[in-house]
């Protein structure tokens, strides 16, 4: 069931990814880009991490994937990508792809020999966030001046200068 | 139980689908939302180690990945949007103020 699952999820994962490429459609792409997520939400559950799988879900597919919706709405461009596009870099680029798979999956190798876990990890809410309030309270606070510096920023860019 | 291996050779695949994504598109949008890929691509890395190492703080790391994430979409997106203003146009073709 688990191996069904996880094939599942991951078919529908790079092919999500592979019709985000391939749409011409930017509002297409960011719609195959929800189903990419949400089905790495299925995957983080998969992979005892219930939690995550929820925020991955809200957040991601949710809340930024509403803000790009968002963006493409508002400038809303009717151009056709131009077909005329250089042949072979898009060869060269497949090229380089393969060569940057085998150059990461050699990287990581020495994580494949790592024992299959059969203990249950403790990384509930209550877990998670404890964790967060104690080990990791520099990095909780310093992140959430980083949210409130973004949100000041992104307001004051965007917003149109008044006329004197 | 499924072996990391499955995982970890998944997120490989969708961190280099991402870095093509980024290449071959020409409109920031979309480049945009494959830098999003490459993101999640690391998470799914982390959770799955996470789990190997039976502990929880590998989430703890996820967790503060999709807050930058987030912040980083917000300002991305404010900058995008300012350059349509500016130029009327998001192909990255276009915008080549800094090449001199």
């Amino acid at each position: 069931m688990g191996y069904f699952l996880f094939f599942l999820l991951a078919i529908l994962t790079v092919g999500a990814v592979l019709g985000m490429i391939i749409s011409k459609n930017q509002a297409y792409s960011a719609l195959f880009l929800i189903l990419a997520f949400a089905c790495m939400g299925g995957l983080f559950a998969l992979l005892e991490a219930p939690f995550i799988a929820v925020v991955q879900i809200i957040i991601y597919a949710g809340a930024i994937m509403v803000l790009f919706i968002f963006v493409i709405m508002m400038i809303n461009v009717r151009y056709g990508i131009p077909a005329e596009k250089k042949k072979w870099t898009i060869y060269l680029s497949l090229v380089l792809a393969v060569v940057l798979v085998i150059e990461l999956i050699l990287s990581i190798k020495g994580a494949f020999t790592l024992p299959v876990s059969t203990a249950i990890i403790k990384a509930g809410p209550t877990d998670l966030g404890r964790l967060l309030f104690t080990k990791y309270l520099y990095p909780f606070e310093i992140t959430s001046i980083l949210i409130i510096a973004a949100l000041v920023g992104a307001i004051v860019l965007v917003k149109k200068k008044e006329k004197e | 139980m499924i072996p990391p291996n499955y995982f970890l050779i998944l997120s490989v695949v969708l961190f280099v689908l991402g870095a093509i994504a980024f290449f071959v598109k020409k409109d920031l949008i979309t480049m945009f939302m494959s830098i999003e890929i490459m993101l999640n691509a690391a998470n799914l890395a982390f959770i799955t180690l996470a789990r190997s190492a039976k502990s929880a703080d590998g989430q703890i790391i996820v967790f503060f990945i999709i807050t930058v994430a987030a912040a980083e979409a917000a300002v991305g997106l404010a900058i995008i949007l300012l350059i349509f203003r500016q130029k009327k146009t998001i192909k990255s073709e276009d915008i080549k103020l800094m090449k001199g």
